[in-house]
């Protein structure tokens, strides 16, 4: 089976910031992948690196068995890019720029699959409308469509919903959503972790330009099984045992989270608090999210 | 093929778009020029004989308009690009440095040549034009207007803001068209001026360029072929490898 991607050992400097240390991974055909990490960690420098925008300080990246640098045109056009800022070209209509973006592909008369693009992501209204009077949304769309716009196999999303509203949201995911069950391979970078536990079916972490987790989504929130539990004491000061696993909660103020790793964990931590003497108010137990194994994931490795 | 011909015909696209400030503007600053300069100094100086000083005027305002307008093409298309973002447009796609090198150069000379057109159409009612050689017209507008386009792509490769290409069209271009023989012979100035001039390399590009019209100049025309050929290799040469290289366009 071909590699959409193939990321090996990939470092960059810029100046002696290292933005990049080292970064390996694979990313199969089909597949629906997370690249998540703080701001800073180095997703969109890598996405750079994997689009030609820029140059990786050592190591190579292929998509779709292209090498990006050695055989740049079969790996542009094995690729869509959707850059993470809303950029546009206030000279030209949505319809003059996708047809620009076809031709740049070397692709003549592709109007049939520009008015699916635009009547899929709901821009055919706009189609002569110059790009500069789009709104946010609909700019991040034509985004979308330019990238789209000659069927690549593979399309890396930069932070494709920062600043989307939640109706935009379920549209943008149902026809990405789609896109992978025909057959593309999709990178995402988020930092709606919720959107990328339901999406991805596997994930990267990056954190100071390192990978510090890469697994199977499932397998990433069974590695952290229990979750959280979430009390408000009625009266009583918390046993000194229990101090380790507490943090504020930051919801409520008063409330304590306690780290609960194991659902056998349970029962100890309640005996504990009985014990102390507290009285529970309100009580309730949260699962672990993606969220927390995030979390977690980026304490540890400090 | 296909990518370069499209890039091409954007970039074309865009400036005549704005046709008003990229064409019409400069040929009305050409225009104002002509009638000021030829009112005050018709009938008091005299550069080639047979040849007043109006119609000597024409083709170096010609030039000076392709030169200028060729040079603000390419240097506003790509600063444009990088300060908005949009420069990833093209960046993304499977174009060479070939084609993107080819495809704003050629737009600068098709912008700085229609510019020249337009300048030449308004003037030459004021003026008493021969056309001693029209291929060497042709020629010296061409290659001016290629060199231009390629120094105008390496100042908008090389510049971050838009300041920093207004400082290099005001500071280097502006002053080395304005002095390059445009509004005077260079055989008019004293020995150290005529020798500076002579290593202007816009100089020579008027100076082979009122050649075609007039058939008498101040250096050979071959000289001046020369000088332009060589520019414009140097030109070319060095920025295609900038852009090889990804330079300031791919980090």
């Amino acid at each position: 089976m071909t590699l959409a991607l193939e990321i090996d050992d990939v470092a960059k400097r810029y100046g002696g910031f290292e933005a990049l240390r080292g970064v390996s991974l694979q990313v199969r055909e089909g597949e629906f992948f997370g690249l998540l990490g703080p701001n800073g960690a180095g997703k969109t420098t890598l996405i750079s690196i994997i689009a030609g925008l820029a140059r990786a300080t050592r190591g190579r990246v292929s998509v779709m068995g292209h090498d990006v640098v050695d055989d740049y045109r079969a790996a542009r056009k094995a690729l869509g890019v959707v850059p993470q800022e809303l950029v546009f070209d206030p000279f030209f209509t949505v319809r003059e720029m996708l047809r620009f973006t076809s031709g740049y592909y070397g692709l003549r008369r592709n109007d049939d699959w520009i008015d699916e693009l635009l009547a899929n992501l709901d821009l055919t209204a706009k189609a002569d409308a110059n790009t500069r009077t789009l709104s946010g949304g609909m700019k991040r769309r034509m985004l979308i469509a330019q990238a789209l716009v000659h069927r690549p196999p593979v399309i890396v999303l930069d932070e494709p919903t920062a600043g989307v509203d939640v109706g935009l949201r379920q549209t943008l995911w149902a026809f990405i959503r789609r896109l992978n069950r025909e057959g593309h391979t999709i990178v995402l970078t988020t930092h709606y972790l919720e959107e990328a536990q339901e999406l991805c079916e596997r994930i990267a972490m990056l954190k100071q330009g390192q990978i510090v987790a890469l697994d199977r989504t499932s397998a990433l929130l069974r590695q952290f099984s229990g979750g959280r539990l979430l009390v408000k004491l009625a009266s009583g000061e918390l046993p000194p045992a229990l101090a380790p696993i507490c943090t504020p909660d930051e919801v409520v103020p008063g409330r304590l989270s306690l780290r609960v790793d194991s659902y056998d964990r349970l029962e100890p931590i309640l005996a504990a608090l009985r014990v102390a003497g507290c009285v529970i108010e309100e009580m309730e137990l949260l699962h672990t999210d993606l969220e927390d194994v995030f979390v977690r994931i980026m304490r540890d490795s400090n | 093929m296909q990518g370069f011909k499209t890039f091409l015909y954007k970039e074309l696209l865009r400036f005549w778009k704005v046709a008003m400030q990229t064409v019409a503007g400069p040929v009305l600053t050409s225009l104002l020029y002509l009638l000021v300069f030829s009112h005050v100094l018709e009938n008091r100086v005299t550069v080639f004989e047979n040849v007043n000083y109006t119609s000597f005027l024409v083709p170096g305002l010609v030039m000076m308009s392709v030169l200028q307008n060729a040079f603000a093409n390419a240097s506003s298309s790509l600063i444009q690009s990088k300060v908005t973002g949009n420069i990833v447009f093209v960046l993304l796609p499977p174009l060479s440095h070939w084609e993107l090198f080819a495809g704003y150069v050629a737009a600068a000379m098709v912008r700085g040549l229609v510019v020249g057109g337009g300048v030449f159409l308004v003037t030459a009612w004021f003026a008493d034009l021969s056309f001693a050689h029209p291929l060497w017209i042709v020629v010296f507008a061409v290659l001016g207007s290629a060199i231009l386009g390629t120094i105008g792509l390496v100042a908008g490769i090389w510049a971050e803001k838009f300041d920093q290409i207004a400082a290099f069209q005001n500071f280097i271009v502006m002053p080395a068209t304005f002095l390059s023989g445009v509004f005077y012979s260079v055989q008019t100035l004293p020995d150290f001026w005529q020798a500076v001039s002579h290593l202007n390399p816009f100089f020579y590009m008027v100076d082979g360029f009122r050649y075609g019209f007039f058939g008498a100049s101040d250096v050979e025309p071959m000289t001046s072929l020369v000088v332009m050929l060589c520019t414009l290799a140097i030109a070319a040469a060095g920025t295609l490898a900038l852009m090889r290289s990804g330079y300031k366009l791919r980090h």
